[in-house]
């Protein structure tokens, strides 16, 4: 089973992700923008970073890259496929998921803890969460306040397509946990069909409590489990250092 | 031909540019400014001179890339000085 990390120009979260990924067991490879094969992955992360320098919109170019046609068809066959950051922005670009990302409300970019409850557990990326269970994320964004229309909006909710939330230290709500204005303080949202999921806080970040929080693990080790249902608990606790050759 | 792209945030979104530009305007003095809302514009040449396809790539290009239509409307316009110059409709209309 084999995950891979597809980064643009700009992307700069690429490492962090395949190093997360091998933290918990998965084989992992990185996938440049310009390939026209997925080298047999059975999941995807889409990197975060600022591909083609956020020109146009933040996400809005990288949706023309050689590999995203086959990204499109990854997803119809219902493949996992994880967003962080700039990721979460191209996949709502593309049409993957619904709504869309405007400037943080205040216009801050925002580099800072944010905690998150879980909702839903019954996905790739959040099957070793407890449901209700609160994350603490770091998170690095001007462009991560998602909006969705009012009709698109009642559609997310009555699908249950809200995995997380944005909330206080035991849970609560309100504008003051809720780091960039999200619509209904949503900070994880998944497609219909469960299968492609974006947020804008970076689970691979937070891999290692003296770091502040290993709760990022989480989500590689729900994706470990649902890319090897039998998984062993124990997984190797050094990797290596990541090798790339990047052709821009 | 020349062309211009006119995108804005749609009127239920929130533009918090706009609305902190409006205050400047309203800290130096400019009285009575109601609201103000912020836009991008993007000027095109075009190699054709047929006013009809003109239109017909400027609007495919805004509804392709330039806008993204869950959070912006846009306008086309043909600013050819010829077209101007006869008074033909230059299609002013909006697209939601």
């Amino acid at each position: 089973m084999r995950v891979g990390v597809v980064y643009y120009p700009g992307s700069n979260c690429e490492q962090d992700a395949v190093h997360a990924c091998r933290l918990v067991g998965l084989d992992t490879t990185l996938v440049w923008h310009k390939q026209e094969s997925l080298d047999g992955c059975d999941a995807l992360i889409i990197a975060g970073g600022f591909s083609y320098g956020d020109h146009l919109r933040c996400g809005a170019l990288a949706r023309f890259s050689p590999v995203m046609k086959l990204v499109e068809r990854f997803a119809a066959a219902g493949q996992p496929i994880l967003g962080i950051c700039n990721g979460f922005q191209i996949l709502v670009e593309m049409g993957l998921l619904p709504g869309a990302l405007l400037a943080n409300d205040g216009l801050k970019f925002r580099c800072q803890d944010t905690r998150m409850q879980v909702e839903r557990t019954d996905s790739p990326f959040t099957n070793a969460c407890a449901e209700g269970q609160i994350l603490r994320f770091n998170m690095a964004h001007y462009e991560g306040n998602y909006f969705a229309d009012e009709a698109t909006l009642a559609d997310i909710e009555a699908n249950g397509q809200v995995v997380m939330r944005f909330c206080g230290p035991d849970g609560e709500r309100g504008v003051e946990h809720n780091p960039n204005g999200s619509i209904h303080d949503i900070a994880a949202l998944r497609n219909r069909s469960g299968n492609v999921m974006g947020l804008m806080p970076h689970p691979e970040r937070v891999l290692d409590s003296e770091l502040g929080s290993s709760d990022g693990r989480l989500m590689f080790e729900s994706l470990r489990n649902a890319l090897t249902p039998s998984a062993p608990a124990e997984v190797a606790a050094s990797v290596g250092p990541v090798e790339v050759s990047i052709d821009v | 031909m020349r062309g211009q792209v006119v995108v804005r945030l749609k009127q239920e979104v929130l533009d918090p540019q706009g609305v902190t530009i409006a205050k400047a305007l309203d800290n130096l003095g400019y009285e009575g400014v109601g609201s103000l809302r912020q836009g991008k514009i993007f000027d095109v040449e075009l190699e054709t001179s047929d006013p009809v396809a003109a239109r017909t790539a400027l609007e495919s290009m805004a509804k392709d890339l330039l806008a993204n239509p869950v959070i912006e409307s846009y306008e086309v316009h043909l600013l050819d000085q010829d077209l101007l110059d006869e008074g033909l409709p230059n299609g002013d209309e909006g697209h939601a």
